[in-house]
């Protein structure tokens, strides 16, 4: 068996922000006793035992953790390459600079827009000028910024004007993903996902500005699987190359797993190493022995590993079949129905934004 | 004169025996003469000293090799090639 390479360590579910595409689990009620410093050092000291070498510092707004700075440099003490995944919300100068120092390596900052009407609104929360401001800020003090923006039905239209943004910002890295339908945007699915005009306009935009950014900004462009012939090679097979750590503890091999009737698996309980190796959760779907046809028989087994067990559990209930976005697959209709929608002309739909915490509308 | 990026890591990891080269959301995982090359992107040193220095360890260094590779590092942006 592999060592995985990369730890996303979701430090919190807190969040300042309360956008609809968020993919945190629904009920964040079961994540608010969240990992002390002590136990998320010892969770970064095991995975680089294991074999970790890039800690995905993450969320919510991981910037929430008071001790995000402690443990920052707990990873580079390890040699672990840490990144920074945040709204930039709370990423003050003296903030910044004691993460510098404390060894974070690349820092990704989120817009929900190119400007700030639309951004404040699909964040639920006047935050657009801090971005901008803090994007400069990670710029000034010498990291490589990346800029995140989720892709979907309300500001896919303006990826044109994303691009720019980026380029003013002097992004490193744009990566511009179309929502991925777990947690809340698989509750606001029908209002997030485009039509297929939307797209192909988009795919000629992003593909004009890598002609034009080449060798300045690496333009990453992630596809909505719904619309593929075949499914996402997700996480790069269960239980292969990546892990992640909840709030509370618990480790999945992919963040939206928790949703899965699966057995639980929790650093409160038991070492990284022994979960990874060993826990029935990562092994439940390692490999290819758990496939059922057409995946069984497919040549492309080894290239997709039969697509997301979430995405498969979420739209036939069962996480044991083949990711239902692949054309080959039985149940392929029901991704169909939903494009369809997508596509029946013009909808208005309302976004159920995620809460803050627990307990706030 | 070649020099790793700033945003770059080159190290080596225990866990797979393997130089590794680390930047935002990618590893790389080198094989012997990549890794060998790369260590001696320090800025101090031209590609002619870097292809000298590697002959003096491996039988067959060719500077087509060495020079391709650098090329196809730096459009990737782990390296940079300054003049001088």
């Amino acid at each position: 068996m592999d060592s995985p390479f990369g730890l996303l360590a979701e430090l919190t579910y807190r969040c300042p922000l309360s956008c609809a595409y968020c993919s945190n689990p629904v009920d964040l009620v079961d994540y608010g006793d969240e990992l002390t410093t002590a136990e998320w050092q010892r969770v970064i000291v095991e995975a680089a035992e294991l074999g970790v070498l890039q800690l995905h510092l993450s969320g919510g707004e991981p910037l929430l953790r008071r001790d995000i700075a402690e443990l920052a440099a707990t990873a580079r003490d390890h040699g672990m390459y840490t990144n920074l995944v945040t709204s930039a919300l709370g990423l003050s100068r003296r903030r910044a600079e004691e993460l510098r120092a404390a060894g974070v390596d690349h820092v990704q900052v989120s817009v929900q827009a190119d400007e700030p009407a639309v951004s404040d609104r699909i964040a639920g929360t006047p935050s657009f000028a801090r971005k901008v401001e803090a994007c400069r800020l990670v710029k000034e003090l010498g990291w490589p910024l990346t800029l995140n923006v989720v892709l979907h039905r309300q500001n896919i239209d303006r990826i044109g004007a994303v691009l720019r943004l980026a380029e003013e910002l002097d992004a490193d890295r744009v990566e511009l993903a179309n929502t991925q339908y777990y947690g809340w945007a698989w509750r606001n699915r029908d209002a997030l996902l485009p039509s297929r005009s939307q797209l192909e306009q988009a795919e000629e935009v992003v593909s004009a500005a890598r002609t034009r950014l080449k060798g300045r900004m690496d333009v990453i462009y992630v596809l909505p699987d719904y619309y593929s012939r075949y499914p996402k090679p997700c996480m790069g097979g269960w239980a292969q190359r990546q892990l992640t750590v909840a709030p509370n503890g618990d480790v999945l091999p992919c963040p939206a797993a928790q949703t899965l009737p699966l057995p639980r698996a929790s650093v409160r309980a038991d070492s990284l190493a022994r979960i990874w190796t060993e826990s029935p959760l990562f092994q439940a779907f390692r490999g290819t022995d758990w496939m059922p046809d057409p995946c069984r028989s497919c040549d492309r087994k080894e290239t997709d590993f039969g697509g997301c067990r979430c995405q498969a559990f979420l739209l036939t209930g069962d996480a044991a079949r083949t990711d239902p976005v692949c054309h080959l697959s039985p149940d392929h209709g029901i991704v169909e129905a939903a494009v369809r929608a997508a596509n029946d002309g013009p909808r208005e739909l309302t976004l159920v934004p995620r809460p803050h915490r627990v307990g706030q509308p | 004169m070649p020099t790793l990026a700033r945003h770059v890591r080159l190290r080596h990891d225990a866990a797979r025996d393997q130089y590794v080269l680390l930047g935002p959301e990618t590893v790389a995982v080198l094989n012997g003469t990549s890794a060998a090359i790369l260590r001696l992107c320090d800025g101090q040193r031209s590609i002619a000293e870097i292809i000298a220095e590697l002959r003096g360890t491996y039988e067959h260094v060719a500077e087509d090799d060495v020079r391709g590779f650098l090329s196809r590092m730096a459009a990737r942006h782990y390296v940079e090639i300054t003049d001088g």
